[in-house]
């Protein structure tokens, strides 16, 4: 099981990155979105997955699912979740104003 | 007591609640705002007395035990860093609003300039890695709320490079967090920094490829060469307020997470890391930055380059890990926040002054505005080291630290490049200041003063860390001896 999240989140981080290298702006934030879904997998898997466990450390429970990795994660979410709505937001206007979406021709000093 | 631990975040995160309801009574929110950020610094103030005198406060959040918890650490170095951080903050509030446009301060300035002092401070106190990643998320959102504010058409531009290379960054931080956790079990800093210790040696390499990917992360915040190419445009685009508050502040948690994670967590590799990887990129950092602000005409540009090879002599000190080393590193790392802030203020007062950015376009300024050019003159000397400013103090430790170890090629390098920042600084006095009055200065003298009384404040702050050096410098003594015996850290948050 591991095996497969890790194979997985190497394809998310490998897709994110390929697209985080292009020139157009949506594909970029789309790139950024695939890595932090790669990141936000990665943790799970280094807190060992687990089936049929709850995530609670209390009396009578011997066998527990690791929560913290769950608290990390669902924190990560939150934030990829706010930063990436505002860099929507963020292109939209520099699309507007600079009246292109190419990283190509959005460089230069001044 | 131990509640002081927690307070530098709070209040300002408290004050920015306060003064998002009521944006549009611009002098109300203004006076709240000042009134604040006094308060705060004197409060702030207190628990640095507090923690020198009796020692590190200690917070486990919500009364949790240390690894389980969030641990908040105000040790010596942290608090330290939280109270320069509010002297900025409260000159930083004093120069918004003559220089902010009305529009742009009504559009939530305030609010975001609180979110960041709370989420420097944060970064600055946390105990847990983790956490860490999360205080720096709060000061880059604040920080993209504040590099968009004006929404021109270049800053719109440039924000979108800085707000991805900043995404990007945290994570891989995120995924560094993983693989710390996967190998220790715990993200807790203290706990992190025993468990390394018993890692068996013939395992201590990943260990070490986990603390240049952490090191990777904070070189891409910190701007350490060659991971600098996004500061110089993203940081010269914003008001000279958000400049002040950006250079002063952004780089500088980047570059005490390093000093954090190398002297507390990662030190069983020292020849590597520190003694190879740090020097040398230091080395470069110190050249490349300075190069860049000799290259460029644009008044802001410079000051804004020149806060690089600042990053390359803090690096510096933390790859030599020695008593001369590191107190060096925490008085330049003090010493350059204060100073990077004042001339900002500076800057930003003459570009107003000047009415341009071009150096071939200014002359004569100091003509009209007196006070401004010998400021900018003194700030020159204090950012340079000369003697006996608070910049001497720093690199004569460095430097000190770095002959006692034999390092002759990096003196050089930190000498040259200390000789070209001044040079670079010189160029703007020159060209700038003397020579024939230009045409097209500013009308509106009372404007110009208004923002150079915050860079007095500041300056004086700074000449006060060099000439009153003697009674700074034992501070400073006790916090590198702090920093060199990690067991006083590690036993005051998992026992204390």
């Amino acid at each position: 099981m591991e095996i497969i999240m890790i194979v997985l989140a190497a394809i998310l981080f490998a897709t994110g990155v390929y697209n985080l290298l292009q020139k157009q702006l949506l594909r970029i934030i789309i790139g950024t979105a695939l890595i932090s879904h790669g990141a936000h997998l990665f943790i799970l898997t280094m807190g060992k997955l687990k089936r049929g466990a709850p995530p609670v450390e209390a009396h009578g429970v011997s066998d527990y699912a690791d929560p913290l990795p769950q608290a990390l994660i669902l924190t990560s979410i939150v934030i990829s979740f706010g930063v990436t709505s505002f860099l929507l937001v963020l292109a939209y206007r520099a699309y507007k104003l600079n009246n292109t979406d190419n990283m190509e021709k959005l460089r230069g000093s001044e | 007591m131990n509640n002081l631990a927690i307070l530098p975040i709070i209040l300002p995160l408290l004050a920015s609640v306060i003064v998002a309801f009521i944006p549009g009574k611009l002098n109300m929110v203004r006076k709240i705002s000042q009134t604040l950020s006094i308060l705060f610094l004197i409060i702030v103030g207190y628990i640095t007395w507090e923690v020198f005198s009796n020692g590190v406060i200690v917070l486990q959040g919500g009364g949790w035990k240390a690894p389980y918890g969030i641990s908040f650490v105000a040790d010596y170095l942290s608090i330290i860093l939280v109270l320069t951080t509010y002297v900025i903050a409260a000159a930083a509030v004093f120069y918004a609003p003559h220089s902010l446009s009305n529009q742009q301060e009504k559009f939530y300035f305030y609010t975001f300039f609180f979110l960041l002092i709370s989420g420097v401070s944060g970064a600055f106190l946390t105990g847990d890695l983790f956490n860490l990643f999360v205080f720096f998320e709060v000061l880059l959102m604040a920080s993209y709320g504040l590099i968009i504010l004006g929404n021109g058409k270049v800053q719109l531009r440039e924000s979108l490079k800085y707000v991805l290379i900043n995404l990007f960054s945290s994570m891989l931080f995120v995924t560094t967090v993983a693989f710390v956790y996967s190998i220790v079990g715990t993200v807790n800093m203290a706990h992190i920094a025993e468990r390394v210790e018993a890692v068996p040696a013939e395992q201590q390499g990943i260990i070490t490829a986990i603390g240049v990917l952490l090191f990777f992360v904070f070189a891409v915040k910190a701007a350490i060469f060659p991971l600098y190419y996004w500061l110089p445009n993203s940081y010269v685009v914003p008001n000279p307020v958000v400049s002040a508050l950006f250079g002063a502040l952004l780089t500088k948690v980047g570059i005490y997470s390093i000093f954090r994670i190398y002297t507390l967590i990662f030190v069983h590799d020292t020849s590597f890391t520190h003694d190879q990887l740090f020097i040398w990129l230091a080395m470069f950092t110190m050249l490349f930055g300075v190069i860049g602000a000799l290259s460029t005409n644009n008044v802001k540009l410079i000051i804004t380059y020149n806060i690089i090879p600042a990053i390359g002599f803090i690096l510096m000190g933390i790859g030599l890990y020695s008593e001369d080393g590191l107190t060096g590193s925490i008085y330049y790392l003090m010493h350059d926040m204060v100073v990077k802030a004042a001339l900002f203020f500076l800057v930003g007062a003459l570009v107003v002054a000047a009415g341009t950015k071009d150096l071939s376009k200014m002359s004569g300024v100091i003509q009209r505005f007196p006070l401004l050019g010998w400021l900018f003159f003194l700030g020159t000397l204090v950012l340079t080291g000369i003697p006996p400013f608070s910049g001497f103090i720093g690199k004569l430790l460095l430097l000190r630290g770095a002959l006692s170890e034999g390092y002759f090629l990096l003196t050089l390098v930190a000498l040259v490049s200390s000789l070209l920042i001044l040079l670079s600084m010189i160029r703007i006095f020159i060209r700038g200041f003397w020579g024939e009055k230009m045409e097209g200065m500013t009308s509106d003298n009372r404007k110009v003063h208004a923002l150079t009384i915050p860079a007095i404040f500041l300056l004086s702050v700074s000449i006060f860390l060099g000439v009153g050096a003697e009674l700074v410098l034992p501070y400073i003594e006790t916090i590198s001896g702090y920093l060199l015996d990690r067991t006083e850290y590690i036993s005051s948050v998992l026992k204390g």
